[in-house]
């Protein structure tokens, strides 16, 4: 796991727990992660947090075999660029055989465990994806 | 605004080196581009040093102040030194702010720099740090890694363009073919594609032959006003141009995941202080941190159409000698890949091609060389453009 | 007092080990413990599952079904053995996952098995006296039984989710009373920093499961002056098959009426959820007007009894969210190594 400092990672907690990103009212461009100052907008533009349905298409991806510090244990797994519903892009795993997942395919959004400071440290929790047709 | 020109180059060897700290590497590349210019130390005026990541690598920050201090020209004469850092491009944006601080006219002799000390740390710790490049909090937390990065920019290209495998591997291949001639070069055997495909599967579709090792290594140039230029050396190596950009830092925020928005911006800045097009330059070092890099690099650069880096470099169009030589030096993939040092070595390549010492490596004829330097998985762009003529 | 289920959401990993590979490997007759213990095959986490976003996906069930405003929600309870950590309540996350905080209480419970009905009776009170308007009761576990022992068979993952109210209209089920039956008997414990429980063997037969079921069932039924044929259907908390069949048995319930609600053969006892679950399964195919017994059973030791009767609501909402026929449906086998792995039963550095 990269080790985040309890107060970073609980900032953004509920981004993570439950799709909270932000919107620009100005232009209408929705933001997952989420951003405070709007690229086009910038110190003219309207940001409010919006909540994204977790619904989104699978953009590209790959099957990592030699894994990310703290994520040793999980290989192979999928990583992938989702493309939500409502617009914006963002990295998640996706919970799925690597023989099963494909460039354009649907995904639903579930509630997983992201990783654990040790034995003795946080336990993280976020957002993965699962192939739309799973009855998750 | 002024003139800049090289006057002397130095690298270390790339590799494992066990026996070097980080601050003997850095003073050798020091002392030995100083050497090559003939230039006195009374007359350095200021440094700048790539890197990127001293504090993760060696736990050492305030890195300006080490190697001036290290290479003796703290305690007596109080050069000032920069640090420099943009991740991988940390090397060609020290150059950049070397250049900046000769074209202004506030210094004269200046050094530029870059170092990288990466095996005092286990690999994944090494691995793991290079990861900082990328958006930790929204990538990195998710189990990403720069293979994984770029191999999603690979998949997206493949799917998008046809790219295959062995177009991929043909990247690797070349550069190991050129990197044989370059005594520096952490590795100079020989691979086939066949040897590329069969290696171990880093991050689907790259395998371990398809990425950059880590390496230790530092390089350094000297830069001068143009107009002084001759004192020093007999072939000043003249900057034509120097761009630089950055785009999203997160490769899921990207207007295009196979365009590096960053580099075509800073190559369209280049070509357009140097009032040159592609065809006018002879050879290029690109950002081969990976096969699929080196793909898009040509292709955000304008010497191949988008979509065709992978069949270009395939029918060798990219091999000495041929149309558009790319990585002579044997790219990130054969010489290695000292984080900091990198940006600093391809501007070395491109010098000693244009002077005409490259050896085995020469392209014939070369008089404009260009170096593209990237950090992340495309955040920073910096382009430059250099000529045997002024 | 017309207080009641408003939803109901359950969920269960993909993953599942057969009996008969858990046997292969401590040299067990997996056929001789299949039929004794009447389960086939239990359900594993996978390597990022635990308790708690077991008991988030139930949560996000249960208010999807009925389409609740989570921010009505003034109670979370979440019961658990297996909570992710001993200090630092599994409810919260629930609570912040589900979109009810911040005004609301939440606690965690444990009460072995029964920790999850012992939430549904809180938020039953706190509804019910006015104090809240909708309570979560969650029963959520990802059991662990010590390598090579009895319990591995059986002790699986899952978690079932009740909203708890009172308005008449949007009740799907009303709980007409509950009952508890509570003594201190250690049949089944696990102390702090152990990894895996301890259980009394036979002990934890008559003078626990049987003797605060049976307890617990027949004074409901008593309270109430109900009989076992009032009821369509019964469900009794399921560490294995053998139990609840034969406690039905005892308390004069059928095979028929215990039927759908008896899921542990396919799943294996979920612990907390085990009983909810077997509710969850029931009230997935009950008509209007059915009436549903149910006796949850936790070791320490305890038994909740209640009395159900099924509304018309019931039939606009049940399709809304996952059927626990559905989370059943296409598991993905895997062998004991793998089971192991992700159980957390391979000692790493």
């Amino acid at each position: 796991m990269i080790i985040m400092s309890v107060p970073r990672f609980w900032r953004k907690q509920i981004a993570r727990y439950n799709l909270v990103g932000t919107h620009c009212q100005k232009c209408d461009e929705y933001f997952y992660p989420p951003r405070n100052m709007c690229p086009a907008c910038r110190r003219d533009g309207e940001i409010e947090d919006f909540k994204f349905s977790g619904k989104g298409e699978l953009v590209t991806f790959t099957v990592i075999h030699t894994a990310a510090e703290g994520f040793e244990k999980q290989t192979p797994y999928v990583l992938g660029i989702i493309k939500l519903k409502e617009g914006p892009c963002l990295t998640s795993q996706i919970i799925c055989d690597p023989k099963d997942v494909s460039i354009g395919m649907r995904v639903s959004p579930v509630f997983r465990k992201l990783g654990q400071d040790g034995e003795q440290g946080m336990i993280y929790y976020g957002t993965k994806f699962v192939p739309e047709n799973a009855r998750n | 605004m002024r003139d800049v020109a090289i006057i002397g180059v130095k690298n270390t060897k790339f590799g494992e080196q066990w026996d070097r700290s980080f601050r003997d590497l850095v003073v050798e590349a020091g002392v030995g581009a100083v050497g090559d210019a003939g230039v006195v130390g009374e007359k350095i005026d200021s440094m700048f040093v790539g890197n990127m990541s001293g504090g993760q690598f060696v736990e050492q920050e305030h890195i300006g102040a080490l190697i001036a201090d290290y290479s003796g020209l703290a305690k007596h004469m109080h050069v000032p030194s920069t640090r420099v850092e943009a991740a991988c491009a940390s090397g060609g944006l020290a150059l950049r702010q070397g250049i900046y601080a000769v074209a202004s006219g506030m210094d004269d002799i200046v050094i530029a720099a870059g170092a990288e000390k990466m095996t005092d740390v286990p690999s994944a710790k090494a691995s793991s740090a290079l990861a900082a490049a990328a958006d930790r909090e929204w990538e990195g937390i998710m189990g990403a890694t720069f293979p994984g990065l770029y191999a999603m920019i690979a998949k997206m290209h493949m799917h998008k363009y046809g790219t295959t495998s062995e177009q991929l591997a043909s990247v690797a291949v070349k550069n190991h073919h050129n990197g044989q001639h370059n005594p520096i070069a952490q590795y100079k055997s020989q691979i086939t594609i066949e040897s590329v495909l069969k290696s171990i599967m880093v991050a689907d579709p790259l395998h371990i032959f398809d990425c950059s090792p880590i390496t230790d290594g530092a390089s350094a140039v000297v830069l001068a006003p143009a107009d002084i230029a001759h004192e020093f050396t007999d072939t000043p190596i003249y900057v034509k141009a120097t761009a630089q950009a950055s785009d999203t830092i997160a490769l899921h925020d990207r207007r295009d995941i196979t365009t590096l928005d960053a580099a075509v911006a800073a190559g369209k800045r280049a070509y357009q202080m140097a009032k040159m097009e592609a065809k006018d330059i002879d050879l290029a070092e690109v950002h081969d941190c990976f096969t699929i890099a080196e793909i898009c690099a040509i292709e955000d650069l304008g010497f191949a159409k988008k979509g065709e880096g992978g069949i270009m470099t395939q029918n060798g169009e990219t091999e000495i000698g041929a149309k558009i030589p790319i990585n002579t030096s044997g790219g990130l993939k054969s010489c290695g890949h000292p984080v900091g040092a990198t940006g600093i070595k391809q501007a070395i390549e491109i010098v000693q091609q244009l002077r005409g010492e490259a050896g085995k490596r020469q392209v014939d004829g070369a008089e404009v060389g260009m170096t593209h330097n990237v950090g992340g998985s495309g955040a920073t762009a910096v382009v430059h453009i250099f000529s045997r003529n002024r | 007092m017309s207080v009641g289920i408003v939803s109901y959401g359950a969920y269960v990993p993909k993953y599942r080990i057969k009996i008969d590979e858990i046997a292969r490997v401590w040299g067990d007759d997996a056929e001789i413990l299949r039929s004794g213990l009447m389960v086939n095959e239990k359900a594993v986490p996978d390597l990022d599952e635990d308790a708690a976003t077991i008991a988030v996906e139930a949560a996000r069930a249960a208010v999807l079904r009925s389409d609740i405003d989570a921010q009505r929600i003034g109670a979370v309870y979440t019961g658990s053995e297996s909570h992710p950590y001993a200090v630092k309540p599994t409810s919260t996350i629930v609570a912040e996952a589900t979109g009810a905080t911040p005004v609301l209480t939440a606690a965690d419970f444990e009460f072995a098995c029964k920790a999850g009905t012992a939430a549904v009776q809180a938020c039953m009170g706190l509804v019910s006296s006015g104090m809240i308007d909708l309570g979560l009761a969650i029963g959520t576990d990802v059991a662990q039984g010590a390598p090579g022992d009895a319990l591995e068979y059986t002790a699986a993952a899952g978690g079932v989710a009740f909203v708890i109210g009172n308005k008449e209209s949007e009740l799907v089920a009303v709980i007409e009373d509950t009952y508890s039956f509570t003594t201190d008997t250690p049949d089944f414990w696990r102390r702090e920093g152990m990894p895996y429980p301890e259980h009394g063997g036979r002990f934890t037969g008559e003078p626990g499961y049987f003797k605060h079921v049976t307890n617990a069932a027949k004074g409901l039924m008593s309270k109430i002056d109900t009989k076992p044929a009032d009821y369509d259907y019964a469900v009794f908390h399921q560490p294995n098959g053998k139990f609840p069949t034969r406690v039905a048995k005892m308390l004069g319930f059928s095979k028929e009426q215990i039927k759908p609600g008896l899921v542990v053969p396919r799943l294996g006892n979920t612990y907390s959820g085990s009983c909810m679950m077997g509710i969850a399964a029931t009230l997935d195919q009950a008509k209007p007007g059915d009436r549903i017994f149910a006796t949850a059973f936790g070791s320490g030791a305890g038994g909740d009894a209640f009395s159900i009767t099924v509304t018309d609501k019931i039939e606009e909402i049940r399709d809304n969210a996952p059927k626990v026929e559905e989370l059943l449906e296409n598991p993905i086998y895997i062998d004991y190594a793998r089971y192991a792995k992700h159980k957390g039963k391979i000692k790493v550095a």
